[in-house]
């Protein structure tokens, strides 16, 4: 059905090139085709594409966009189809004839993934002469991928009026691709595109030419395999540069999570059970924020997170202090009582959210901005991970110049250095104590924020990220910020590179069994803070 | 404690969350009570119903909806008059999502309330733990959820689907629809995945699928970076044969495992992933436009349209008070196994555990999607297998159907330790005769 679909989508291109203007609508086969749709039949809509892609009528290409895009209903008793529109107008999908209304009887026509397949390379072929480069250069990958012989006269019809480099590059890889898959080409045309694919030298390209049937002649064969050697070498040096882009985004990810206990363990030492809570409930934060968002004000949805931010840090930095002023501040220098009691506490604020907000994953959306990903050379990056290494490190850089330069982050270093001394300096310790375990946990609220992006809301979230956090500080080193930088960054991408060998599960032993052979080395962790502070 | 992790399709059962809990055990219960289902006081004229499903921890996003399944078939069964005369009176238990504590509520269920039926259990682990004292005190478990097979119990009525009824009819559907050549088997590491894949494998092989076109990952409970795993499929897939993802990934991983195949650019029409734990209830929580077109394998879908379905889910969102509350595939198991529960108490005119036992086989019951399931003799029901394509509504689209219901087999036709195995309750008295030797008891217990 395919081929046949692009053969006759070929040969239709090709007229419709040469007639565009000059068709009279085909009374007979399109209407027939378009009232297929109302059987509401896979193998029917199926085959009604393929008619209505190569029938010429100038309504094609309208309704096959319809269908995709779910604008296009049937009814099933008069076996009329509408369809509706960009602009919300109605017609008789058959007769282009402006119709009132879609009845209620009629249903949108049900798409299956083969259906899809098929609409996308029916466009493909349709909009190869569209206006937009990006549709060119979309069509042009569709048609290297499927390499139609019967597509060669047009690929080079579309080459020969091309002007944007661009899409002039990925029609002649499509050409190159045709050419080589062509069996009556020459040696010198297929050896010429194996050249021209080599330089491309993606996934793509590797699959076109591994999978060369293999009657071709030793000059072929030989290119193509130095070729396929030479993709593959330059891909294993690609995947290193894209294993170090992972390992730095869960890095950043690992270190989002861990840079509020940084600060409640690391620097206040609290063995704080809730910290994950705390991340969770940032997360929710976003849920409501985004929920008043969409019932009340649609337009600012790309604002959110935004929004979400500071609202996050307010709400889990009021409830850490709350925290700290009825629970930890009794349980100062007895770790495992405060072990137990933060730990129950994790338990009281999950089964809270639980009672108020449900047991299920809410839905949580991306913004425009954070959904999809380029390609830099051969590495895919996704927007929703780089935008957060980039919030991970402005949050990162935030909290040190905070810790650095002003005062109530001179009283906090102040407090945790040496208690008495900083007391008989005259700074209210217990205040200050408040207040660093409020800022830890607004911390962990923010990234609760940024987490949100990337996992499930849900009452559970925050118990899977409290190992990991504890994993960072401790093997960063107890204390210190820069420790927890580094240490969430190696973890990361030590991470990363184990995982293509090892898989995730014996990755994540490893790298446990690693810290632990490492703490028995270095108990302080990677950077030991220095001096009389830590022994008191 | 991962490793004995035997759930099937469990949810949300995090590594780390299993280890803090077994210490907190019992003070969820306690502490975060839930005075709302305190036992009534029982009246002698009532038959008790025990549900056994997790209010908090865990698996509480899963289980408390089919807690709700069950007091809603108890409402109902109340309205037409009860069983044989008496009215029907639930006794709910949180074993919050502790394994053990499965175990000792299903004890206090069966002795102190004594109850008649117990409706519960999601992961396998929980089932396995219950087990015991359900054959110790002779009571009776219907298990409503997917699992991976290999085992048929005196005491336990299996509604959800065995793998020959959710993995292998999907596998086909992929096979002779979308021409699939290559399979990526992907899971979370524990015993459903590990062996559904097995039997897989195992099936693909058979049907001539070569082992460099079968590439088998499992991640961790509730992996939240995909990036590496996604981006191998992607390799994978592109060696150009047509490539699936089969995915019996554990339902909470599944939301980032989704977001990243959206972000990476990875479509449906290229490569499509087949889900075997991911229903109505887990797609609540996703934007799902970027799914569109990704399938699940289930034996009932909530946009399925017949008058069962409909009346069912008006009936269901009344109940529940919430117009938009969505119905998935285990709680029509629940729906199904409490009503053929009903029926075989009305047959047997008691409610005596080996009365209703022996009555049960051969019970019809109608399922919701229009058919009659019907208990076989191993204990498990014959059901009708679905592909659902995902609707950016966050429905499912049913694209293909199994021609008629299929059986379940409690133990595997694919796999050499289990192809000879037989459950059959009615004649042979036996949950793994052993058809080459003929004797009762071969692999498993």
């Amino acid at each position: 059905m395919t081929d046949l679909l692009h053969r006759f989508r070929a040969i239709a291109l090709a007229f419709l090139l040469t007639a565009a203007t000059a068709i009279p609508a085909f009374a007979g086969p399109f209407e027939d085709a378009v009232a297929k749709f109302a059987n509401d039949d896979f193998s029917d809509s199926d085959e009604a594409v393929g008619i209505i892609a190569t029938s010429g009528n100038p309504q094609a290409f309208a309704v096959i966009t319809a269908l995709q895009e779910g604008r296009l209903s049937a009814d099933p008793d008069s076996k009329k189809v509408y369809l509706t529109g960009t602009d919300g107008k109605v017609t008789d999908a058959a007769t282009g004839e402006a119709v009132a209304e879609v009845p209620a009887s009629a249903a949108a026509v049900r798409l299956n993934n083969r259906l899809r397949r098929n609409i996308e390379s029916a466009l493909g072929g349709l909009t190869l002469m569209s206006p937009d480069p990006a549709k060119r250069i979309a069509s042009a990958q569709s048609v290297f991928k499927s390499h139609e012989t019967a597509m060669l006269p047009v690929i080079e019809t579309a080459l020969e009026k091309e002007t944007n480099k661009t899409a002039k590059q990925a029609f002649t890889e499509a050409r190159a691709a045709i050419l080589l898959y062509k069996e009556d080409a020459t040696e010198a045309e297929k050896i010429e595109s194996i050249a021209v694919i080599k330089s491309r030298g993606d996934q793509d390209a590797l699959a076109l030419l591994t999978s060369l049937p293999a009657d071709q002649t030793v000059g072929v064969a030989r290119s193509a395999a130095s070729a396929v050697t030479a993709i593959n070498s330059r891909q294993t040096l690609w995947s290193i540069g894209q294993n170090a882009w992972y390992g730095l985004s869960l890095g950043s990810v690992l270190l989002l999570a861990a840079i509020g206990l940084a600060i409640t363990f690391g620097v206040m030492g609290v063995i704080n059970m809730a910290h994950g809570e705390m991340v969770m409930i940032g997360a929710y934060v976003t849920f409501v924020v985004q929920d008043v968002i969409r019932t009340s004000y649609p337009g600012l949805f790309d604002y959110s997170l935004l929004m979400a931010v500071p609202l996050a840090f307010i709400v889990a930095g009021l409830l850490g202090i709350v925290i700290e002023r009825t629970i930890i501040r009794f349980l100062y220098g007895r770790p495992l009582e405060t072990l137990l009691a933060t730990w129950g506490l994790s338990l009281v604020l999950q089964q809270a959210v639980r009672t108020m907000f449900g047991p299920t994953n809410r839905e949580v959306g991306n913004p425009s901005w954070m959904s999809g990903a380029f390609e830099l050379g051969q590495i895919t990056i996704t927007y929703n991970r780089l935008w957060i290494l980039c919030f991970t490190m402005a949050v990162f850089a935030i909290l040190l110049a905070m810790l650095r330069y002003t005062s109530i982050g001179l009283e906090m270093r102040a407090v945790t250095q040496n208690r008495r001394m900083a007391a008989s300096m005259g700074i209210a310790t217990s205040r200050v104590d408040a207040l660093t375990f409020g800022l830890g946990s607004g911390i962990a609220g923010i990234a609760g924020v940024a987490l949100s992006q990337i996992d499930n809301v849900s009452p559970n979230l925050g118990q899977s990220y409290i190992i990991d956090s504890f994993m960072v500080v401790v093997f960063g080193g107890v204390g210190n910020l820069w420790g927890t930088l580094v240490g969430a960054l190696s973890l990361g991408i030590a991470n990363k590179f184990l995982e293509p060998v090892a898989g995730a599960v014996l990755g994540k032993i490893a790298i446990l069994v690693l810290i632990i052979l490492f703490i028995q080395k270095r108990p302080r962790g990677l950077f030991a803070l220095k001096g009389r502070a830590i022994e008191a | 404690m991962i490793t004995n992790l035997t759930h099937a399709i469990a949810k949300p059962a995090k590594g780390k969350g299993l280890t803090r809990r077994s210490l907190m055990a019992a003070a969820t219960g306690l502490a975060l009570g839930l005075s709302a289902f305190s036992p009534a006081k029982a009246a002698d004229d009532t038959i008790k119903v025990g549900v056994l499903h997790s209010l908090s921890g865990t698996m509480a996003i899963s289980e408390t909806t089919l807690k709700d399944t069950v007091l809603f078939m108890i409402d109902e069964q109340n309205k037409k008059g009860g069983i044989n005369g008496k009215k029907l009176e639930a006794v709910v238990v949180d074993p919050a999502s502790n394994w053990p504590l499965f175990a000792e509520k299903a004890r206090e269920l069966i002795t102190k309330d004594k109850v008649a039926v117990v409706f519960g259990c999601w992961t396998s682990v929980s089932r396995k733990s219950v087990l015991p004292v359900f054959k110790e005190l002779n009571s009776i478990l219907f298990y409503p959820v997917q699992y991976e097979g290999e085992e048929s119990e005196r005491n336990v009525f299996y509604t959800g689907a065995a793998p020959n009824q959710q993995a292998i009819p999907a596998v086909d559907y992929l096979m002779k629809d979308e021409k699939v050549k290559r399979w990526v088997l992907a899971g979370t590491d524990y015993v459903y995945p590990r062996t559904t894949n097995k039997i897989l494998e195992a099936y693909l092989k058979s049907k001539g699928v070569k082992q460099e076109d079968i590439m088998i990952n499992y991640t961790p409970f509730g992996h939240s970076d995909w990036q590496t795993i996604v981006a191998d499929i992607k390799k994978f897939g592109s060696a150009g044969k047509k490539t699936a993802v089969v995915s019996t990934i554990n339902g909470d991983a599944n939301v980032p495992f989704y977001k990243e195949l959206g972000n990476q650019g990875v479509k449906a029409t290229d490569i499509p992933v087949v889900a075997f734990s991911v229903g109505e209830e887990e797609l609540a929580g996703i934007d799902t436009k970027p799914l569109l077109g990704h399938l699940a394998a289930w034996n009932y879908f909530q946009s399925i349209k017949s008058p069962e379905n409909e009346k069912f889910i008006k009936a269901w969102q009344t109940f529940t008070k919430n117009p938009k509350r969505v119905t998935n595939d285990p709680m029509e198991a629940t729906v199904i196994g409490f009503n053929m529960w009903v029926k075989a108490v009305e047959k047997a005119k008691s409610i005596e555990a080996d009365k209703v036992i022996d009555a049960l086989p051969g019970i019809e019951a109608k399922n919701l999607t229009g058919g009659t399931s019907k208990m076989l003799p191993n204990h498990h029901i014959t059901k009708p297998v679905f592909i659902g394509e995902i609707k950016a509504n966050g429905q499912f689209d049913v694209v293909w159907k199994t021609p008629a219901l299929v059986a379940g087999d409690a133990w595997s036709k694919e796999l050499d330790g289990s192809k000879d195995l037989i459950g059959d309750w009615v004649g042979k008295k036996c949950g793994n005769f052993n058809t080459k030797t003929n004797k009762c008891g071969g692999q498993g217990s």
